[in-house]
């Protein structure tokens, strides 16, 4: 039975007329979808910055745990962020967390240094790179530095690859191998926990700026050896403390343009 | 056509027999899932028919403007503000995934992966 060119003819046209009122419904049904930009706006109350950044005193952090601070830091922003405590060194996650001068600063070759900061505990988080390489590498865009400097992820898009890992060079990163909820001591129910498969790490408690508060470890710190500011403001406490005194950054070489200093006078 | 006779009553019988379930549940409704809704508050962020179709675009917006655009405060088109936050706005009121949100979800069976890390407070409480 072979078409007639009337018929085919006819077809195109309904064919045609088919795919105009599929369109004129889809667009009937997506309605409400895209919504107007003023909808959408910046909190009042939030911290605005152009480059946050951290610097961290370390003497005073040595003489806090002395005076038995018991690393208040860590364990607020532990809890606030629902970061589980795995005790499988492998396997855990860590956001805010201490270790040894020699461990965290490979290139300061001066041995002497590493004799004077042998009792002092350093903590380490995320730099905030202002150049991060676990950005360049990230192939879902997952992770991405935000407008004002901050090294921010969008766990919804993580896919678990894990090359942010590869390409931090401080170790900042952490991977759920296990589900972390049974690792978690106490829930706060502000705040979501994650899930298997994907990397977490500390996100300068962007939350907590858009509320207009400063990070949950700068706040908890007794001794003020934590201090959060924007290095992109010349008149904030930052940038006349680094105007003022020695910080040292932990592998600046690198040329990830770290925002964490350590000051060490 | 050819054997249009025995084609057409062929595919006609076929429709009828894939389509059994719609017949024979046909005019029952005892499987519609009931949601629980908060009780202190009568009014979401928008109309209810508007979340109903749209609450995972509303979403999602949400998480892009927040996340990405560092935009926190939402107007709805009532003119009221809120704070973008499922955790903080959202759970305020439907405090637990399971009695809402879970019930039409299984209905239609579609999983979303929402509560392997959202977690309301409810379900906190049963959880630990």
């Amino acid at each position: 039975m072979a078409i007639k060119r009337r018929d085919f003819l006819k077809l195109t046209g309904l064919t045609l007329v088919g795919t105009a009122a599929s369109a004129a419904v889809g667009d009937l049904l997506t309605r409400g979808e895209a919504k107007a930009e003023e909808e959408y706006a910046f909190s009042p109350k939030a911290l605005k910055g152009k480059r946050w950044a951290m610097i961290i005193d370390v003497k005073k952090c040595k003489e806090g745990i002395e005076k038995g601070c018991g690393k208040k830091c860590i364990k607020a922003c532990h809890y606030l962020h629902n970061v589980p405590s795995i005790p499988d060194k492998k396997k855990e996650i860590k956001w805010i967390w201490e270790d040894e001068f020699e461990h965290a600063f490979p290139e300061q070759t001066n041995e002497y240094l590493e004799e004077i900061f042998k009792d002092i505990p350093f903590l380490f988080l995320c730099n905030h790179c202002d150049n991060p390489p676990c950005v360049r590498v990230c192939p879902t865009k997952a992770t991405f530095k935000n407008d004002e400097g901050i090294v921010m992820m969008d766990f919804h898009r993580c896919i678990g690859c894990r090359f942010c890992m590869a390409a931090c060079p401080y170790g900042a990163r952490s991977f759920n191998w296990v589900d972390p909820r049974p690792y978690i001591e106490k829930v706060n129910p502000e705040y979501p926990t994650r899930t298997k498969g994907v990397v977490e790490k500390c996100l300068f408690c962007y939350e907590r700026l858009a509320q207009g508060k400063v990070p949950a470890c700068v706040e908890a710190c007794p001794e003020k050896a934590l201090i959060f500011g924007d290095l992109a403001d010349e008149n904030s406490e930052v940038s006349k403390i680094l105007k003022e005194r020695v910080a040292i950054r932990r592998k600046a070489e690198l040329g990830t343009n770290p925002s964490v200093f350590y000051l060490i006078d | 056509m050819y054997n249009a006779n025995k084609v057409i009553p062929g595919i006609i019988i076929f429709i009828l027999f894939f389509t059994i379930p719609i017949w024979l549940n046909f005019g029952r409704l005892e499987a519609i899932p009931k949601p629980e809704l908060p009780k202190k508050e009568k009014k979401c962020i928008e109309s209810k028919e508007y979340m109903r179709a749209y609450h995972m675009k509303l979403l999602d917006d949400w998480r892009k403007k927040a996340i990405r655009e560092n935009k926190y405060i939402y107007t709805a088109s009532d003119g009221k503000k809120y704070f973008i936050s499922l955790q903080r706005t959202c759970f305020k009121c439907h405090n637990d995934t399971e009695k809402f949100c879970d019930k039409c979800h299984n209905f239609v069976i579609t999983h979303p992966d929402c509560w392997n890390c959202h977690i309301a407070p409810e379900v906190v409480k049963k959880w630990q």
